[in-house]
């Protein structure tokens, strides 16, 4: 039976935002693939509106379910996801030797998508049943680590950093939001100030160096600082109003690396300066505020942590996608949600999205 | 919250995402003031480096390792080459830059333009090749009106360099331009198009030791094109240098014996498995392939029937004649058919069921013994050995002494010989194998099929008493700062199926055969030089495009191929070698000497280096 509570408490505000920030997305991946040579990638723009569509359909279908059936669930999606990673490691197609992808008849997906929203939803579910004010002691966060490790190590193995890390960041952002216990924190600080010189003395000359390079490019001047140095170029060029649509010039020399994904951030910047580039960032901020408001009205412990984890994975992947693109943060392949190109990016956010909307419209559905 | 009330409420999640809240409005705003920073306070200089793109990449390849033999004497070096390009997008306009770039150079300008076309659309501002390895005189040129000639760039790559024309040629290997198909393997990951790899010999095989890594700098360059400030260094590593174990004197004096005839010259050290010299004839000129050559010049080298291109040492399979007596003396010595006083009677022929299998000499031996019958080859004995052997004992036993299978030296494509047994054939042709065949291959004819360096391991294991050693063709591999990275050392891959007194027998057979008057091997005697040897001469069986041949060229190609395998000094030898000759017609007369004359070159140039 149709509510009509539906409608009204329907969060329209919330699917505005989304609706704006993915037309941004399709306007600047239009600039970012039209004008890249040697040969246009436009079908990659058609590929794109495709997945919106799926991602929509997802949207709807993840706000439909009651977001509070996934509690009962999240052993079950945990453990799909898992095994969905192994299987990739396993079998998985090698593409610039990362095993990420799963190949489904004419499209691939990458698992460690889906993954994040499972940690997420496992997470949600242990801290709001055992949350107390006093915070979460070393012996009781030994369940969320693992919950939390097991998908990092196997997403390690792909490689896939970025997403790795995403997912380190969204547990210990979420982790840090119940709270750990004071000396539990304590222990943990020095555990890892003791720990950390230890294992760098264990590792080899070249990953010491490539762990430097990822701090800090400038150490590539070949190939990651000279990517940070283009994208700097690309941001900064833009100036204040910006070189205007399609008239960027460093996205048109390929000069910019993987310029419709995870360096689609300067493609916006040049081509609509600072003003533009504020805008965008404005929106995604208000974004997050509204994910936050979310969490911060509802009533029921586990939907706050759910919409709490869910903004956590926005917050980071804009941070870090836009922190990299303007040389603030080590170069890891993070996509700019609901901008850059890619379906399983696109879909698991529109996903996410739909949970939030289902949490919002819940709150006055109580008991 | 006080400390009665424990439990997390809806009030406590609220003040905490307050916090939150005040976190992300904080990480936000560090976003916006580096954008205000890129865009505002630094916009106007990273707008001019973004027109023209003034931050570019140049790429310096790396010095590939030099290749030595084993005194350290320069076989491979580099030269440094001068490469012109030209950047579309700074030649302004183009059509006149390369009017007068191509007067300079004397290149035609429809040359130049082909070029452009064919690589317009890539990117503007990469550089298209135009001329690789310009002369000095044109070098001088440009250089000269490089103002005039904006968006032109001359690159230094160092080229490969063999210096001494066409020798080891087959061992060292070649330099060429990567393949599209290469490219796209994980192998050559990091290389890009018109770099030179190695495609053959030593320089394919120690790739990973030759080839460095590449440098590059980050330069800006003005409106032209041209740099006005290198902002990055990444040095090139150098490769790393590749000694041999051959020796560069004795190589040359093999070619310049093999000058003229199709064949191959093989010699090792008995006690390590080092490779001393490893020829092959006729050779060709590795220059060319990094040089570049015309598709004719290839054809002819592709086509000429004498085979340049391969590596006839380890490639080319020859039925090892009487060479391969030895074997068949050591499996009867062995198996107790014969000891060192079995006599037989040669009468010139042997009769097996209804047919007539004939000595080389046709007056016959006579009253042959062991010795007497590998000292003069007589086909009667072994005849006979071989078929009280049978052919699965006997090819036991050639196998066991390494033939039928690749010696495992390191270097690409070397065969593995054939011998045969009677599972083999039958699986093979469908024919049950014949009691005749036997004696064939007693006598190393019929399936019978070896290669020089497995005639030549199997030489040099008789030598040093019994021990197969692997064959070695790296010394070392040394750093440019000559540190050493690899010590070869070696490895032994089996020993011969003989007794110490079986090998002494054969051992003294073979002395017999260069100092016995009546030795097959006689020509090979020096004074002074106690050299051990057999003699062998492969009868030919026509081959399938035979008929393309003239009636000269005809009556050369059904001559045998001629062996020698030898030793010396008899009593702890220093060398072994190998030596054969496409249709050189009898082994005493066509390979012997060679054999001689390269172990007099290696032992006397010892005596004169001892002394």
């Amino acid at each position: 039976m149709f509510d009509r509570r539906f409608v009204k408490y329907f969060d329209w505000g919330l699917l505005g935002l989304i609706l704006l920030i993915g037309l941004l997305g399709l306007v600047t991946l239009y600039s970012a693939v039209t004008s890249a040579t040697p040969t246009p990638q436009k079908t990659l723009y058609f590929k794109q509106m495709i997945w919106y569509c799926i991602g929509i359909a997802g949207m709807v279908l993840s706000f439909l379910i009651n977001y509070k059936s996934l509690y009962r669930w999240s052993p079950a999606i945990y453990a799909v996801c898992i095994l969905l990673l192994i299987y990739v490691l396993m079998m998985g197609r090698c593409i610039a030797g990362a095993r990420r992808w799963l190949i489904l008849g004419p499209v691939s997906i990458q698992p460690s998508e889906i993954v994040k929203i499972a940690v997420i939803i496992s997470l949600a579910k242990y801290y709001s049943k055992f949350a107390d004010t006093s915070g979460f002691t070393l012996r009781e966060l030994l369940i969320p680590l693992m919950l939390t490790i097991i998908p990092f190590m196997l997403i390690v193995k792909q490689p896939d950093l970025g997403t790795a890390m995403v997912i380190l960041l969204i547990a210990g952002s979420m982790t840090v939001f119940v709270k750990i216990e004071r000396r539990s924190l304590l222990y943990t600080i020095t555990g890892c100030i003791i720990t950390g010189p230890l294992v760098w003395f264990l590792l080899e000359d070249y990953q010491k160096e490539r762990i430097l390079t990822f701090i800090n490019p400038d150490r590539d001047p070949l190939g990651a600082g000279y990517h940070i140095i283009q994208s700097k170029i690309a941001i900064g060029s833009g100036m204040i109003f910006g070189k205007g649509f399609l008239q960027g010039t460093q996205k048109a020399l390929s000069f910019l690396p993987e310029q419709h994904t995870d360096f689609i951030f300067s493609v916006l910047a040049e081509e609509w300066g600072f003003v533009g580039s504020v805008f965008i960032l404005f929106i995604f901020f208000v974004l997050i505020i509204w994910g936050l408001n979310i969490a911060y009205r509802c009533r029921d412990p586990f939907g706050t942590m759910l919409a709490v984890g869910i903004t956590a994975m926005i917050f980071w992947h804009v941070f870090i996608n836009v922190g990299m693109a303007m040389g603030l943060m080590p170069i890891v392949g993070v996509t700019l949600p609901f901008i850059s190109y890619g379906g399983s990016s696109i879909v698991s956010t529109m996903i996410c999205v739909g949970l939030l909307m289902s949490i919002s419209m819940r709150r006055f559905l109580f008991e | 919250m006080g400390k009665y009330l424990k439990t997390a409420d809806t009030v406590w999640y609220k003040q905490r995402l307050i916090r939150v809240m005040i976190c992300v409005a904080g990480a936000f705003f560090i976003l916006l003031l580096r954008l205000f920073y890129l865009q505002v306070v630094q916009g106007q200089e990273l707008r001019r480096l973004s027109e023209n793109n003034c931050i570019r990449l140049q790429s310096t390849d790396p010095f590939r390792g030099k290749i030595f033999d084993c005194n350290g004497t320069l076989l491979v070096d580099n030269r440094p080459a001068f490469d012109l390009s030209i950047i579309l997008k700074d030649a302004k306009p183009v059509d006149r830059t390369i009017e007068k770039l191509a007067k300079l150079i004397d290149v035609p300008v429809s040359e130049l333009m082909k070029k452009v076309e064919n690589d317009k659309g890539v990117s503007s501002y990469k550089p298209i090749l135009l001329k690789q390895d310009i002369g000095r005189d044109a070098l001088a040129a440009v250089e000269v009106r490089k103002f005039d000639l904006p968006g032109i760039v001359l690159n230094v790559k160092p080229r490969r360099h063999y210096i001494n024309r066409q020798s080891a040629a087959h061992l060292i290997g070649y330099l060429s331009e990567i393949s599209s198909d290469e490219l796209k393997s994980r192998k050559y990951s990091e290389s890009k198009g018109g770099d030179f790899i190695g495609k053959f010999g030593v320089e394919k095989v120690f790739e990973t030791f030759l080839k460095g890594k590449r440098g590059g700098r980050q330069v800006e360059v003005n409106v032209m094109g041209q740099v006005v400030k290198v902002l990055k260094t990444v040095d090139a590593h150098p490769g790393q240098n590749i000694y041999l174990t051959i020796e560069h004197t004795l190589q040359e004096r093999a070619e310049a014996l093999l000058e003229g005839v199709a064949g191959a010259v093989v010699a090792m050290d008995p006690e390590t498995g080092n490779i001393l010299v490893m020829a092959s004839s006729p050779s060709f000129d590795q220059n060319a392939f990094v040089d570049g050559m015309s598709h004719k010049q290839w054809k002819s080298l592709i086509s000429n029937p004498l085979r340049p291109m391969a590596n006839k040492a380890i490639q080319g399979e020859y039925p090892p004649a009487s060479t391969f007596k030895i074997i068949t003396a050591i499996a009867g010595l062995e198996e107790g058919i014969i000891d060192e006083k079995t006599t037989m009677h040669c009468p010139g022929y042997y009769k097996y069921g209804n047919r007539i299998y004939r000595c080389w000499r046709r007056g016959g031996h006579g009253s042959v013994n062991i010795v007497k019958a590998l000292t003069e080859s007589c086909d009667v004995f072994f005849y006979q050995v071989g078929q009280k052997l049978g052919i699965d004992r006997l090819s036991f036993y050639a196998k066991a002494c390494g033939l039928g299978s690749a010696t495992g030296i390191n270097l690409e494509d070397e065969s593995g010989g054939l011998i045969p047994t009677a599972d083999w054939k039958k699986r093979r042709t469908g024919i049950s194998w014949q009691g005749g065949e036997t004696l064939s291959v007693a006598i190393g004819q019929g399936y019978d099929l070896a290669t020089p360096l497995q005639m030549l391991v199997l030489t040099s294991a008789l030598a040093n008493g019994g021990i197969r050693y692997k064959p070695l063709i790296l010394k070392s591999v040394k750093t440019a700062d000559d540190e050493i990275v690899i010590q070869n050392k070696r490895q032994i891959i089996g020993r011969l199926p003989a007794s110490k007194k079986t090998l002494e027998i054969v051992k003294k057979g073979l002395w017999e055969v260069v100092h016995n008057p009546k030795g097959t091997g006689r020509i090979a005697y020096i004074k002074g030089i106690d050299i051990s040897g057999k003699t062998g001469t492969a009868q030919v069986i026509g081959r399938k495009n035979d008929f393309d041949l003239s009636e000269k060229d005809l009556s050369d190609h059904f001559k045998a191929h001629a062996w020698f395998v030898a030793y010396a000094p008899s009593v702890d030898p220093q060398i072994a070698v190998a030596v054969l000759v496409e249709h050189g017609g009898h082994g005493s007369s066509a390979a012997a000497p060679i054999a001689r004359e390269i172990i007099r070159t290696y032992l006397e140039k010892d005596e004169y280096n001892g002394a």
